[in-house]
């Protein structure tokens, strides 16, 4: 640790400063501590689960969980209505619940930073219709048009994830936009300028990587919203299908034992709460971190 | 010798559109102004805030077009509005801002910074870039060790000096400073104005220089342009206008510059003992 300080001390880096700042959040760093045990349950999920995710114990269905009376300790947290393991469901569907938020945090930040960048360096009149289309996007509720689309494109978690995509986007967009705008007029843009770059040489490299800070705050934010919605959708019937171990599709196949089988039901749901919970505190952490706004001294 | 810059009848008008409650109107920023500047030589534009300085400086470096008139530069002339900008012209005109905060990129190294012009109009290797930039560097006083350093280190005096190394990396032919020293302490702002008279003797530079700081402009001006309304109201050597100001602008200008010397602080005292 002193070896650290001394460093910081003699030439600050970027990243000591940012693991200041980062670090003076502790629920930050509680949610990145859970985010990456979740990471890492999921990626070694052939390993940690003790079952696997598909296989059915028929001698066993419904079985509470380990410390309650009739549990087993080799089901810890139960077994759903066809006797598969709860723990190890849960591990995988950790999988999918990651890769969804990956795929649509990708798929919306590409696609709504180069929009909103497009929109807030020409102005005008593209401008002007892009955001009026992302108005009429944001006008719906997301998680409607989210069921609209995967209704049209058909149930799935490929076409979930892309409908999630499209909700995100306008987020994103108005973004870049607004920081693309303040940065636009900036001195440094106009010699840039003047010395002769081109408009994909000012746009790519010199005006977005001064917009990223906000990004990458509506990014962490995204993914978990991003997770949620799959959920959703996946307990409306729309995303994953099943047998697919994803949280809200068990939620859903677990709705009608409520009443007699409380385990069932909770457990997809927690681990829903606390995967998002965690990538919130983090995001808010980043946010810290990276606004300079925000930052102390 | 054809000049360096040339302007006749320079102007620029914005429109500015009208809504349900104003009228569309047009603003003229700049109203017919001529000039030119020799090669080695600086002429300065002084004037109050909003009487088309800085509107001058954007059409001389072509970042805006002028509404009409003509610019030439080294007796080509330029006009961006109708045909697009070659690289050569483009090099031939920098400029440097007022503002040191916002005038270099805070996510790139100064090393960078001064390298880019480079990379962008001329087909140098790595290796010579990088020399290149270390000698500007060193010819504006800082050193080799800043050369992978952040804006966000520097004083705003050094980063007008990388600002200053950033202009003159393509070789300029004319560089227009705008305000180049207002943002500055006084200490710092003589050697910023030092630096540019050595700058300019060494490679022969042409100046444009902005400001509307009378004692900087006495300085290192050879013409000088007094600017108001937009319309050049005073235009004629150092020694004519500085001793004969001709319009009233100008007069009021030179009255409302702070005198210190002993005389004058005499001279005060007794108008104040006197009523």
């Amino acid at each position: 640790m002193s070896s650290v300080e001394s460093k910081t001390a003699s030439q600050p880096s970027a990243l000591a400063e940012f693991w200041y700042y980062f670090s003076r959040n502790k629920g930050a760093v509680i949610g990145l501590a859970v985010f990456l045990l979740v990471l890492f349950v999921a990626i070694f999920a052939p390993f940690v689960a003790p079952h696997s995710a598909s296989e059915q114990y028929r001698d066993m269905l419904l079985l509470p969980p380990a410390w309650m009376e009739g549990g087993n300790f080799s089901f810890l947290l139960g077994t759903d209505a066809v006797g598969r393991d709860i723990f190890s469901r849960l591990i995988y569907g950790a999988r999918f619940s990651l890769f969804i938020g990956l795929i649509v945090v990708t798929l919306s930040v590409i696609s709504g930073v180069l929009i909103g960048l497009v929109a807030g360096y020409f102005r005008g009149r593209v401008d002007t219709v892009i955001m009026r289309v992302m108005d009429i996007i944001l006008a719906f509720p997301s998680l409607l048009l989210a069921l609209v689309l995967v209704a049209v494109l058909g149930p799935g978690l490929v076409n979930a994830m892309i409908a999630i995509s499209l909700v995100n986007l306008p987020h994103f967009v108005r973004l870049t936009r607004a920081a693309v705008m303040t940065e636009r007029a900036k001195d440094y843009v106009i010699a840039s300028k003047v010395a002769g770059a081109g408009t994909m040489r000012l746009m790519l490299l010199t005006i977005l990587p001064n917009c990223l800070a906000p990004l990458i705050v509506q990014a962490t934010l995204a993914f978990s919203a991003a997770i949620l919605d799959a959920a959703a959708l996946g307990f409306l019937g729309m995303g994953a299908q099943p047998p697919t171990p994803e949280w809200g599709t068990m939620l859903a196949e677990a709705r009608e034992f409520i009443q007699r089988a409380w385990w069932v039901v909770t457990f997809p749901g927690l681990a829903i709460l606390v995967t998002v919970l965690s990538i919130n505190l983090m995001g808010d952490g980043l946010r810290d971190a990276l606004d300079p706004k925000l930052k102390r001294s | 010798m054809t000049p360096v810059l040339e302007a006749r009848d320079l102007t620029r008008d914005y429109h500015i559109p009208g809504s349900f409650f104003k009228k569309a109107r047009t603003v003229h920023a700049v109203k017919g102004v001529s000039f030119a500047v020799e090669q080695g030589k600086t002429l300065a534009i002084v004037g109050e805030s909003g009487c088309g300085k800085s509107t001058l400086a954007r059409i001389v470096t072509m970042i805006d077009p002028a509404t009409s008139g003509d610019m030439l530069i080294d007796g080509q002339k330029v006009d961006i509005a109708r045909e697009t900008l070659t690289s050569d012209m483009r090099r031939k005109v920098q400029i440097v801002f007022q503002n040191p905060y916002g005038t270099l990129n805070p996510r790139k190294k100064i090393g960078d910074i001064l390298t880019e012009p480079l990379i962008i109009n001329t087909k140098i290797g790595a290796d010579e870039r990088r020399d290149r930039a270390m000698a500007m560097l060193k010819k504006v006083g800082l050193e080799e060790k800043h050369y992978g350093r952040y804006p966000h280190m520097f004083s705003g005096g050094q980063r007008q000096r990388v600002a200053i190394a950033r202009a003159l990396m393509l070789n300029p032919r004319l560089l227009v400073l705008d305000e180049p020293v207002s943002a500055l302490d006084l200490s710092v702002q003589a050697q910023v104005l030092n630096l540019l008279a050595d700058l300019q003797d060494e490679f022969q530079l042409t100046y444009v220089f902005i400001s509307h700081d009378l004692s900087v402009v006495r300085y290192i001006a050879d013409d000088v342009m007094v600017m108001y309304y937009g319309e050049a109201v005073e235009y004629g050597s150092r020694e004519e206008v500085f001793s004969n100001p001709q319009h009233s602008y100008t007069k009021t200008l030179f009255a409302a510059t702070p005198r210190a010397d002993v005389e004058s602080i005499k001279a005060r005292l007794a108008r104040k003992n006197a009523a």
